[in-house]
């Protein structure tokens, strides 16, 4: 079978072509194709605030931009969209959502306690606002509304993709701290509702009682010879 | 948002994957030899290519033999000129400095507050925002030995094996027993891990690895740690500074142990002092050194200021001619090209094909065999070109749902989803183009079980501590998959335990100097080094040509 490969013109690599972004209201002209931070890079910006693990995990780079001829607010990541022509845009420095401390050890698993600490919650509108902004695309308000019921466990579920990047919450007409909650609502969750691992407890006994110790000495003092057979000699696992 | 997906050249070529699928999907390929592997890698891995490294000139460590971009900033100015630091002025006057807020560094300073020391008596800082590090990136899962199959003795072999039986071995016996412990505290902490309904982890195989042993929360395991120990930290109020790198070690010229930091505020340009009984590096990786010449998976901190700093003051420092490059990283859409596409795509099945559509390699080898591999295939013209003229293989991600049934990848690998639907690829449809990316720092400056730093004669150096990707022995000359979130979270630990026991130990402050700059900046002037070139580098400058040759520094 023969297969030809793609070829690429040097003139497409050469000369890409360019587009118009507003940064803050300033014109720049920047390749096409390029994420936000790397047209801003392109720019001659030197990046310290709103840039982090600059793949998409870290929150850090919220950004919201307009078209022309739109009235509508739109939201990206600076690290993960593409540039388009015309977008005016501006990289948010920090979002302000303070947070309020807690013991998780003395906490009590039911919503009581998180209206309590975010009474903000029951201001909630059901406008939907937060779905819409959210970059990686959560039911936001379902898991506030979910929260409101007292429904930890489907709260916990839906906002466990969120990077707290607190876009929704800059848009929020109720205020709510959104990613402090979802924060506090998993790990309620996490250590109070979800089942207890098996075989952990089991395991951590028999390090404690020094079932491995005298063969982990063995392996210590092994040659590299003896551990290289004992290396090729293992019976890999299946897959499930 | 743009949603391009692939162009219709490179559109076309996927038929060749999915003509040979039903096939693949019938017969596992085979396992290569420890001999086949060792001769891909000679013949291919980037640590084997001649030219890229070169022995130290400078410092403790002179002729060992390290990547090229490790030895410049090595063998580098200091950022600050000794004399004009004014050590007699003490900004932060804490027991324990914590360097770095990624895992390590949050559970070295949770660790040394349960030993006993006050949280206001620990200091944290970080280069960007509390919790920005690579460890909020880590995607796949994180490896202990807790199913009855499996036992801490298999972790210990495969972990030395991955390692090319490089490891020091007592750290990875405190890796594979510290971890079931380590899983338990991460679970009290409520970390949500992705479980059945009775409650047994959900486990699945990492590259290299003789069990089922990987624990995931999605494909967002590094987050869900970070966030954890982040808010746990915060609970405690301890203090912190953001957007403050540590850009230098200071030193007690009596023993010549570690008495603190001069950090550097990134925002205004102050510098401040910082001195601690007990100091704590935890700045992680090294991505964005791109080494021989490789994107990276990395994030925006990752510049390897740990290792300067520590070798500065006279730590060991072990394999760093050898770098992780992850077989699959992003090579199209160009706009994330490096990004990480997680190993966990290949537990869950996706085999690597190449433009003919055939399969190559098993696709759950030792990373550095599968990256060798990829790269063979591309330079022998096996490979995918991009429309920038990069090169991939195709990674087969819809085999996922096929095997695994629909809905697993949304479910299972939901940030590997977003990441390219995003540009308009929709991965439970198409396969996605893959290359090595720079990924992991496999060494770093020597540590003990206490996670003390030591010196070339194994002496450790009093009062400073190292835990996580900059701390090297564990891993070896090659990591497996899941061995770093549990190395971090073991040695972060042991070095809060240590801090703890350091303070208890250290009655008088220890004093404040930058004498070891002396020895080192003699040491450079004598090879001549220029005096532009310094470090650390605290972040890449990805700056374009253009603006920075008319760029007047006068503001
Ligand atoms: C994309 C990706 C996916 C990964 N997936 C996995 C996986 O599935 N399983 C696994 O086990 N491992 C994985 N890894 C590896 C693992 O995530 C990292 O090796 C590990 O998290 C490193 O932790 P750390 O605490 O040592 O460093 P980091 O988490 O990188 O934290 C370092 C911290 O130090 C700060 N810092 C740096 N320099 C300075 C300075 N001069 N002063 C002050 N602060 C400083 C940084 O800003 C950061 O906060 C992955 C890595 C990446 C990049
Ligand atoms: S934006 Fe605020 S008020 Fe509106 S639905 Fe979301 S949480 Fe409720
Ligand atoms: S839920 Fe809110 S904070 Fe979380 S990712 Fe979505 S918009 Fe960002
Ligand atoms: S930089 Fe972390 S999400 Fe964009």
């Amino acid at each position: 079978m023969s297969v030809a490969l793609v070829t690429v013109s040097r003139r497409e690599i050469l000369q890409p072509k360019m587009v118009k972004i507003y940064v803050m209201g300033r014109e720049y002209l920047v390749p096409e194709g390029l994420t936000i931070h790397k047209a801003l890079e392109y720019a001659g910006f030197r990046l310290i605030r709103g840039v982090g693990c600059r793949g998409g995990f870290c929150g850090a780079c919220a950004t919201l931009y307009r078209k022309p001829g739109e009235y509508k607010l739109r939201i990206a990541l600076a690290c993960q969209n593409v540039v388009e022509d015309g977008m005016y845009l501006v990289v948010l420095p920090y979002t302000p959502i303070p947070r309020v401390k807690y013991k998780l050890e003395s906490l009590k698993p039911d919503v009581g306690l998180v209206l309590k600490l975010y009474p903000e919650i029951a201001r909630c509108v059901a406008c939907n606002t937060c779905t819409k902004a959210c970059p990686q695309g959560l039911q936001v308000m379902d898991a506030i509304q979910a929260i409101k019921r007292g429904d930890l466990a489907k709260a916990a579920d839906l906002t466990f993709d969120c990077i707290a990047c607190g876009i929704c919450s800059m848009r929020c007409p109720a205020e709510i701290r959104h990613a402090n909650i979802f924060h506090l609502v998993r790990r309620i969750y996490g250590k109070y509702m979800s089942p207890k691992p098996r075989h952990l407890e089991d395991r951590i006994k028999e390090i404690e009682q020094g079932k491995y110790r005298e063969e982990l000495e063995k392996l210590k003092q092994a040659s590299v010879d003896e551990l290289k057979k004992l290396y090729a000699s293992r019976v890999i696992e299946p897959e499930e | 948002m743009s949603m391009c997906g692939y162009p219709s050249e490179i559109k076309k070529l996927i038929k060749y994957v999915e003509e040979t699928r039903e096939e693949r999907l019938k017969k596992p390929y085979r396992r290569l030899s420890l001999e086949e592997r060792e001769k891909l890698l000679k013949e291919w891995h980037p640590d084997y290519k001649p030219g890229t490294k070169r022995p130290l000139r400078v410092g403790v460590c002179k002729g060992t033999v390290v990547y090229n971009e490790v030895a410049d900033l090595l063998e580098a100015w200091p950022l600050i000129d000794p004399d004009q630091i004014d050590l007699s002025k003490v900004d932060y006057d804490v027991d324990v400095l914590v360097i770095g807020s990624g895992g390590a560094g949050l559970a070295a300073a949770l660790w040394a507050i349960y030993s006993g020391v006050s949280p206001d008596a620990v200091l944290l800082v970080t280069k960007l925002r509390l919790g920005d590090s690579n460890t909020v990136k880590a995607q796949g899962g994180i490896q202990a030995a807790d199913r009855p199959e499996d036992s801490p003795i298999l972790h210990f072999i495969d972990t030395v094996g991955g390692g090319l039986f490089a490891n020091k071995r007592d750290l990875v016996e405190a890796l594979v027993t510290d971890m079931p412990f380590i899983m338990k505290w991460l679970e009290d902490l409520g970390a949500m891990f992705d479980k059945n309904p009775d409650g047994s982890y959900v486990e699945v195989s990492g590259g290299g690895a003789c069990r089922r042993r990987l624990h995931c929360a999605r494909d967002y395991t590094g987050l869900e740690i970070l966030r954890v120990l982040r808010e746990e930290f915060l609970n405690h109020d301890v203090p912190y500074l953001e957007f403050t790198p540590a850009i230098e070690l200071l030193t007690d010229p009596e023993d010549g142990g570690v008495s603190g930091a001069v950090l550097y505020n990134l925002e205004t340009g102050e510098y401040y002092v910082a001195s601690a009984k007990a100091v704590i590096i935890a700045t992680g990786g090294a991505g964005r050194l791109h080494i021989a010449g490789f994107p990276t998976s990395n994030h925006y901190g990752a510049t390897m200021d740990g290792v300067v700093m520590g070798y500065r003051v006279g730590a060991n420092i072990v394999h760093l001619d050898t770098f992780q490059f992850h077989p699959t990283g992003v090579a199209f859409p160009e706009a994330i090209r490096g990004e990480l596409i997680t190993e966990k795509c290949r537990s869950l099945g996706a085999q690597l094909v190449n433009v003919h559509g055939e399969q190559f390699i098993h696709q759950l080898e030792t990373r550095d065999v599968v990256s060798s591999a990829i790269i063979k295939e591309c330079a022998e013209g096996r490979g995918i070109i991009t429309p920038t003229g990069a090169m991939g293989v195709w990674l087969d991600m819809p085999m996922i749902d096929m095997l695994r049934g629909p809905g697993t990848i949304k479910k299972a690998l939901p940030a590997m989803y977003r990441q390219f639907i995003r540009h308009g690829i929709d991965i439970t449809q198409e396969p996605v183009l893959t290359y090595p990316t720079l990924h992991y720092q496999n060494g770093g400056i020597e540590i003990d079980v206490f996670s003390r730093v030591l010196r070339p004669n194994g002496e450790p150096i009093p009062r400073l501590l190292a835990a996580g990707e900059v701390g090297g022995g564990v891993h070896g000359r090659n990591r497996l998959m899941g061995n770093s979130l549990a190395g971090i979270l073991v040695f972060g630990r042991r070095a809060g335990i240590t801090a703890a026991k350091t303070v208890k130990e250290t009655s008088t402050r220890p004093k404040l100097s930058l004498k070891h700059l002396e020895k080192y900046i003699e040491e450079l002037k004598s090879i001549g080094v220029p005096r532009e070139r310094r470090s650390p580098i605290l972040l890449p400058d990805y700056r374009g040509e253009k603006v920075l040759l008319r760029s007047l520094r006068i503001f």
